[in-house]
């Protein structure tokens, strides 16, 4: 039984998605505040948190880095009463691995939080072949599915892991941002690149890429991205 | 500017050139009356003495006698009878005397005079026919003596240089200072006049606070007036029409936002409700069906309404991004299961590429197809070609259904828009084809809708394929 800290000030939504949730057979906890979230990161310990993103108190940016802070690789997906294409980069660049925008429908995060569990415990399309990908500084373990950069462990999100093992596993091959959506997302629907974008960012700082002339994750103009093994 | 000055230039140039003129004539009349006069009495004084018919020395003594008449020594005289003739200097050839001349004074009683110019030097030649004193028959009779009179004009010549440089003299200082006054007053006057077309051009380029200096208090300075008034007038109106306008953008959006909690909540347990309606009495499921689609299409609403708030407010962004658009299209379709009910004719693969917002494109091509599978019939036809140029893609979705009413046909483009009752109980919010059209309009493209001859609609997105270099990973 998957469990989902649901961290909403609003008592309605808080009820309605919590209600929705456990019919899906999640064990859901809920908290009101951000801070009353953070705490219950450990005594509850989710598989995946759905955090709303305007909170009294704490805002929901703050409470998201402070859970990267804690767990890296712990699923994040913001749910954002606020669409506006600012608010959603910001929230991703904060550390979100998905994101939906309220009013969402109970069907639509269940699948969306699916998939945020599949990229976290699940296996990659190419797993049960244990072997550690080394390129440069960079080893890839894609049977433990752990990540590092000169011998110390990088701590990945799931969708930051999920990309990485996605392009690592076809170097030289350019991904459309479309094709690495549904590839690490599993978004069925069209176009949100952004999601991508922000994505291959924090994957990039994390392996300290040089921003300007990045090693190993290339962007190819009007194409996508790929990985370049060297 | 230059229209004025050229006025006073040509004014203080034909005055000049005008007084020369006259001047010029009054001196040499008043040369000319004279020498005649002077010519006239002499021949009066000495003719009587030759004797008639003249023999050559009395026609030389003549002819010496009027030119020593002169004391000034300047006159050259000819007296000429039938074919004699004698001059007062002997050997003068007198070529001043022409046989235009010669036959003027056979023809005329009158004196009879000439200016004439040999290289630089003018002469005046007179001529004139001795007369017998008055008969009884109180004619008097020619007898044929002519006398003729050349004089050098130098004096004359001179004196009308000097004039030349007299009214050169006035005339330069008179023209420096007409076209000086002409410029201060082209100045006074069409200072202002460029400060107010520069002033209105400002204005209408939207600067609504421009204001002109006004000095003085001649017509001008009044009119500077009046325009200041009116464009403070202006300022004040636009303000308040835009203060009015963010006002009710800010409602909008504010309305929109607040909708979005409650709907949260419902949207969450539509599922459910959905779910649990088949074990519920046949009254309650429908209600409770009734509630769940209510619920979505609300949700839906509070979407558009957000996004044309969000074009209202110019807080709408592009995330531009070089694609195939084909591929997109084909995405556009395949996401919403619509493959099998749309046929395409689409080209290769990446034989149309241009920078567009994916996102938006996918709203535009979702919304016009979308809207022919509910309000046309089948078969829909998805087509897209890059013009001549390949400078702009085409996108046409065309239905077979009734087409749109010519009526309804400007306005399907506007907000709300409903063309009769029945669409009214269709899913569309009523605002899809404005959010295309705004999103085909930030590419800076082009939607229109038309009927086709052979039955259905036709709705055509003509989008520019920009491929400028700027980097595609700036999403903000």
């Amino acid at each position: 039984m998957p469990r989902v800290l649901l961290i909403e000030d609003d008592r309605a939504v808080r009820e309605a998605v919590a209600l929705a949730l456990r019919r899906q057979s999640h064990e859901v906890c809920a908290a009101v505040t951000g801070e009353e979230g953070l705490e219950l990161l450990r005594s509850f310990r989710p598989d995946v948190v759905v955090l709303d993103l305007m909170l009294p108190g704490m805002p929901g940016l703050d409470v998201c880095r402070g859970m990267r802070a804690l767990d890296q690789t712990l699923p994040i997906i913001m749910a954002t009463a606020r669409g506006d294409d600012e608010d959603i980069v910001v929230g991703l660049e904060a550390g979100a691995d998905d994101y939906v925008v309220k009013p969402v429908q109970a069907r639509v995060l269940e699948a969306r939080i699916r998939a945020v569990l599949r990229r976290a415990g699940g296996s990659p399309a190419d797993a049960g072949i244990p072997k550690i990908d080394t390129y440069g500084d960079l080893a890839v373990d894609r049977a433990g599915l752990s990540v590092a950069w000169r011998g110390e462990p990088v701590a990945l999100a799931p969708s930051e892991l999920r990309l990485l093992l996605t392009l690592s596993a076809s170097p030289g091959q350019v991904f459309s941002r479309q094709q690495l959506l549904q590839a690490v997302w599993e978004h069925s629907y069209h176009g949100d690149a952004r999601l991508v974008d922000a994505c291959v960012k924090r994957l990039r700082a994390k392996m300290g890429e040089p921003p300007r002339e990045p090693r190993y994750i290339q962007t190819v103009r009007g194409f996508g991205y790929r990985f370049v093994s060297r | 500017m230059i229209a004025f000055a050229l006025v006073a230039a040509v004014t203080a140039a034909t005055t000049g050139a005008l007084t020369f003129r006259e001047a010029r004539t009054g001196v040499l009349q008043q040369s000319q009356d004279t020498v005649i006069k002077l010519l006239r009495t002499h021949v009066d004084r000495l003719a009587p003495d030759l004797a008639f018919p003249p023999r050559e020395p009395g026609l030389r003594q003549l002819a010496t006698d009027v030119a020593a008449a002169e004391p000034a020594g300047t006159w050259r005289v000819l007296v000429v009878y039938g074919g004699l003739r004698a001059t007062s200097d002997p050997d003068d050839p007198f070529e001043e005397v022409t046989p235009a001349l010669r036959r003027a004074v056979d023809s005329s009683r009158a004196t009879v005079f000439q200016r004439v110019s040999t290289g630089e030097h003018t002469s005046l030649v007179v001529g004139m026919s001795v007369t017998f004193a008055a008969t009884g028959t109180g004619f008097a009779a020619a007898s044929g003596i002519q006398v003729f009179l050349s004089v050098p004009q130098r004096t004359e010549a001179a004196y009308v240089d000097e004039l030349v440089t007299a009214v050169e003299r006035a005339t330069v200082p008179a023209l420096g200072l007409a076209v000086l006054l002409a410029l201060l007053a082209a100045r006074g006057v069409l200072r202002p006049v460029r400060a107010l077309r520069r002033a209105t051009r400002s204005i209408a380029e939207g600067r609504l606070d421009t204001r002109l200096a006004v000095d003085g208090s001649d017509e001008l300075a009044d009119l500077s007036h009046t325009f200041n008034e009116t464009a403070a007038a202006l300022e004040e109106s636009v303000a308040e029409l835009r203060g009015m306008e963010a006002r009710a953008r800010r409602f909008a959006a504010d309305v929109s936002h607040e909708l979005r909690t409650p709907l949260a909540a419902m949207s969450a347990v539509t599922d459910v409700l959905d779910e649990d309606a088949d074990r519920l009495d046949p009254d309650t499921a429908t209600a409770v069906r009734l509630i769940s689609e209510e619920t979505v299409k609300l949700a839906r609403l509070v979407d558009d309404l957000m996004e044309i708030s969000r074009f209202d407010a110019g807080a709408a962004v592009l995330h531009l991004d070089e694609i195939d658009l084909a591929e997109s299209l084909r995405s556009t379709l395949a996401a919403r299961a619509w493959t099998d009910r749309v046929d395409t004719d689409l080209p290769p693969p990446d034989t149309v590429r241009g920078r567009v917002d994916p996102r938006r494109l996918d709203v535009v091509v979702a919304n016009l197809v979308g809207n022919a599978l509910r309000h046309g019939a089948r078969p829909v036809l998805l087509r897209l070609y890059g013009d001549g140029t390949q400078d702009r893609a085409v996108i046409e979705v065309l239905d077979s259904g009734p087409g749109i009413p010519a009526d309804v046909l400007p306005h399907v483009f506007e907000r709300f828009y409903k063309s009769d009752a029945a669409r009214t109980r269709t899913e569309g919010s009523g605002l899809g084809l404005a959010i295309t059209a705004e999103n085909v309009r930030m590419h800076g493209g082009t939607v229109r809708a038309a009927d086709r001859p052979e039955g259905g609609a036709v709705f055509t997105v003509e989008l520019p394929l920009r491929r400028d270099e700027s980097d595609p990973e700036s999403v903000r």
